[in-house]
């Protein structure tokens, strides 16, 4: 495998006939951290939800390119299986799928029919990830985030993004609700996946997820832009002076998408 | 259009039928009297689904004669996968048509007096007991014209009789085969769980040849004595040619349990009724029932428990996915009789809907006679949820396999309460081929 790059150009969205991207620029490559932080209601998560290919968000202008490939060609599975992954903010449950079943089946759509991983190497590949991520291990016969707690459904994301490894992952929020230990475990399973292979955007409201994990870029989106990009330092004094100082620096009054 | 309403048989023909068959008199009675009734009786009343114009009285048919399987070996395949071909000891009753055409059970059933055979031996060598139960206190012949037909022309079925504090560890299993599309099948099973019995009895209906207009009426009656505790599993998969009415009752002593898993999977149009009239204080059911519908077939499903006794506890719980251009009524009564105080009617429906032109509806009817009791119901009618396919193809998979985990989580609640392995997995692998 070789590194990846997701580019993304001038990107503009709309949700509902509403425009709420308004022309993200960014790069991120294999083997980089990258974070977004930012007020809410700014256009983070509709970000990522534009990359993965949600149904609502409609793509009005701008591009998304991964290693040189028109992602927003693709089917949501087609991108998934070109090597992108999102941590949802909010992921869904399903009724009657086992966790198991539905990571074997996602774990085999990326495998050639004939060529399906066995189920003994599935279960010691799934046992030694919930381990890692100090999991139970009969949350792989539960039914899939059904009546999952907070924590434990962002804990399930990791889990599958350990055993999907994608070229580059969006984690969106993936420390919210987490208490101080889970969010040690986490990360550990995040920078588990630490390679040359692997590029990551962390979409975060908190230093204390990047102390753990360490960013290369840190990036703040406001009204639907990334309106500055710096190094991890800029993450702590975030934490410590909030967003005042940015906005007064840009001359910002309403940092949300709604002017 | 309407179908004649005369019936393709006259009494000469009962009377000779019945006599062939070697029953008592009682039998021959009862079926004389019925298709006197069948004459006058109306269809049965099956809300919201006109039913007027189906087919079930005329048939080409209605004594085939089959031949019996002298060896499991030369069951077709869709019965292999059924049972487990493994277990020697096992009790299993097939019936190819009309004919009893494999029996065996286990000797340590056998040793405890229970009784497990074709109806019409049954009605041969156990008529008193059966003459007790057939007909008298689940389903009467004169309800309306299908009770009453189905009592005049009952031509195959299977009796289960579990004696009093016995209880029947392996699941009990019968296979109702229709391989000759001439053969309408007027089905009669009787399970009779006497005081402090249980036992599990699960049965499939399996066409493997497309019937023209082929009719089959089912009545299954199970009685439960005090604290008996019966399971019913069933999967009926007849062909898309056969017009089906199955009515499947129970009646429940003191402190006793009656469980039904239901897998709907005919192909045909049906009507179906699944009555639990709790009689005895502190008794127990719980329905639960899938269906698949596809094609342009019509059905309408009656799920209904009626509460008699005290402290009585009924449950219903169905999930129907309809595509193609399916129709189904889906109607969930919970019905508490005056003095059935403390009791609890409980019932969901959900129905998922795959395509534009299927129709599903759910009503869910409570209907309560008693101050002391809890009821409630919950109901649904929706499609696939559009973030449950996203975040599943979020992970690579493909829409149609998705789409494909989605519906079989949507069942697996009574898929997963299939008695037997082999049912279970051959209820998964017709939903499978019916959803496609
Ligand atoms: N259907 C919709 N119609 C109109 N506006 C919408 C719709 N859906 C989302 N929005 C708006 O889009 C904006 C951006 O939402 P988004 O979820 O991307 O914010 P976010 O930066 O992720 O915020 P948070 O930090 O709270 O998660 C918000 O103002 C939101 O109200
Ligand atoms: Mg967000």
């Amino acid at each position: 495998m070789t590194a990846s790059t997701l580019t993304i150009k001038d990107l503009h969205v709309s949700i509902d006939g509403k425009e709420i991207l308004k022309g993200v620029n960014l790069e991120i490559k294999g083997g980089e951290f990258h974070a977004i932080m930012g007020p809410n209601g700014t256009g983070k998560s509709t970000l990522s939800a534009a990359i993965m290919g949600h149904p609502k968000y409609e793509v009005t202008q701008g591009s998304i390119e991964l290693d040189g490939e028109n992602v927003l060609d693709m089917e949501v599975d087609e991108r998934a299986r070109a090597g992108l992954f999102l941590a949802m903010q909010y992921p869904s449950e399903i009724s009657g799928v086992t966790n198991a079943d539905f990571l074997r089946s996602a774990i085999n759509s990326r495998r050639e029919e004939g060529d399906e991983i066995s189920l003994m190497k599935f279960i010691r590949e799934m046992d030694a990830k919930m381990d890692l991520l100090e999991m139970d291990q009969d949350m792989a016969q539960r039914y899939l985030n059904e009546g999952f707690s907070g924590g434990e459904k962002k804990r399930n994301e990791i889990l599958q993004l350990t055993m999907i490894k994608p070229k580059i992952a969006i984690l969106d929020e993936i420390d919210s609700g987490l208490d101080i230990d889970a969010l040690k475990v986490v990360a550990k399973g995040i920078n588990e996946m630490r390679s040359e292979d692997f590029g990551c955007l962390m979409i975060t409201h908190y230093q204390r997820l990047l102390n753990y994990i360490t960013p290369d870029v840190v990036h703040v989106m406001m009204q639907g832009r990334v309106v500055k990009s710096g190094g991890a330092e800029l993450a702590q004094r975030l934490e410590a002076e909030g967003y005042d100082w940015i906005k007064q620096e840009l001359g910002i009054e309403d940092e949300t998408v709604s002017q | 259009m309407t179908v004649e309403t005369n019936l393709p048989v006259d009494r000469e023909y009962i009377r000779s039928f019945s006599a062939e068959k070697g029953e008592g008199q009682w039998l021959a009675d009862l079926r004389l009297a019925a298709l006197e009734k069948a004459e006058e009786l109306p269809l049965p009343k099956a809300d919201k689904t006109k039913i007027t114009n189906w087919n079930f009285t005329q048939f080409p048919s209605h004594t085939v004669t089959s031949e019996p399987f002298s060896s499991l070996e030369e069951l077709p395949e869709e019965v292999k996968t059924l049972i487990n071909m493994e277990e020697a000891n096992k009790t299993l009753y097939i019936q190819r048509n009309q004919t009893p055409a494999f029996l065996s059970i286990s000797e340590e059933l056998a040793g405890q007096g229970v009784i497990f055979t074709d109806i019409a031996t049954a009605v041969r060598e156990h008529s008193d007991l059966v003459q007790k139960y057939f007909m008298t206190s689940a389903v009467q012949p004169d309800e309306h014209k299908l009770t009453a037909l189905h009592a005049a022309l009952m031509n195959g079925g299977a009796f289960l009789y579990v004696p009093k504090n016995v209880e029947v560890k392996e699941p009990i299993q019968a296979v109702y085969l229709q391989d000759n599309s001439e053969a309408a099948l007027f089905n009669h099973v009787l399970v009779v769980a006497d005081d402090n019995s249980a036992v599990t009895y699960v049965e499939n209906y399996v066409s493997t040849v497309a019937a023209e207009s082929g009719v089959v009426n089912i009545v299954a009656e199970v009685v439960a004595g005090t604290n008996a505790k019966v399971v019913y599993g069933a999967v009926d998969n007849l062909a898309s040619g056969t017009t089906t009415y199955v009515n499947r009752r129970g009646v429940t002593g003191r402190d006793a349990r009656i469980e039904w898993a239901l897998g709907m999977m005919n192909d045909g149009d049906t009507v179906s009724e699944n009555v639990t009239n709790l009689i005895g204080d502190g008794s127990f059911a719980d329905t639960k029932q899938v269906v698949v519908g596809r094609g342009s077939q019509s059905q309408n499903f009656t799920t209904k428990v009626v509460h008699f006794g005290k402290h009585t506890e009924g449950y219903i719980l169905k999930h129907g996915v309809m595509k193609d251009a399916a129709k189904s009524i889906f109607n969930g009564i919970g019905k508490i009789e005056h003095g059935a105080s403390k009791s609890n009617a409980e019932q969901e429906s959900r129905v998922l809907m795959l395509s534009e032109k299927a129709r599903g509806d759910a009503n869910p009817i409570l209907l309560i006679d008693e101050d002391d009791v809890t009821a409630g119901h919950a109901a649904s009618v929706g499609r696939v949820d559009p973030l449950q396919l996203y975040y599943l193809m979020s992970r690579g998979i493909s829409r149609h396999e998705a789409e494909r985990l989605i519906i079989h989580g949507f069942l697996a609640p009574v898929v997963e309460k299939m008695p037997i392995e082999g049912v279970k997995q051959q209820l998964t692998r017709v939903i499978e081929r019916k959803v496609r």
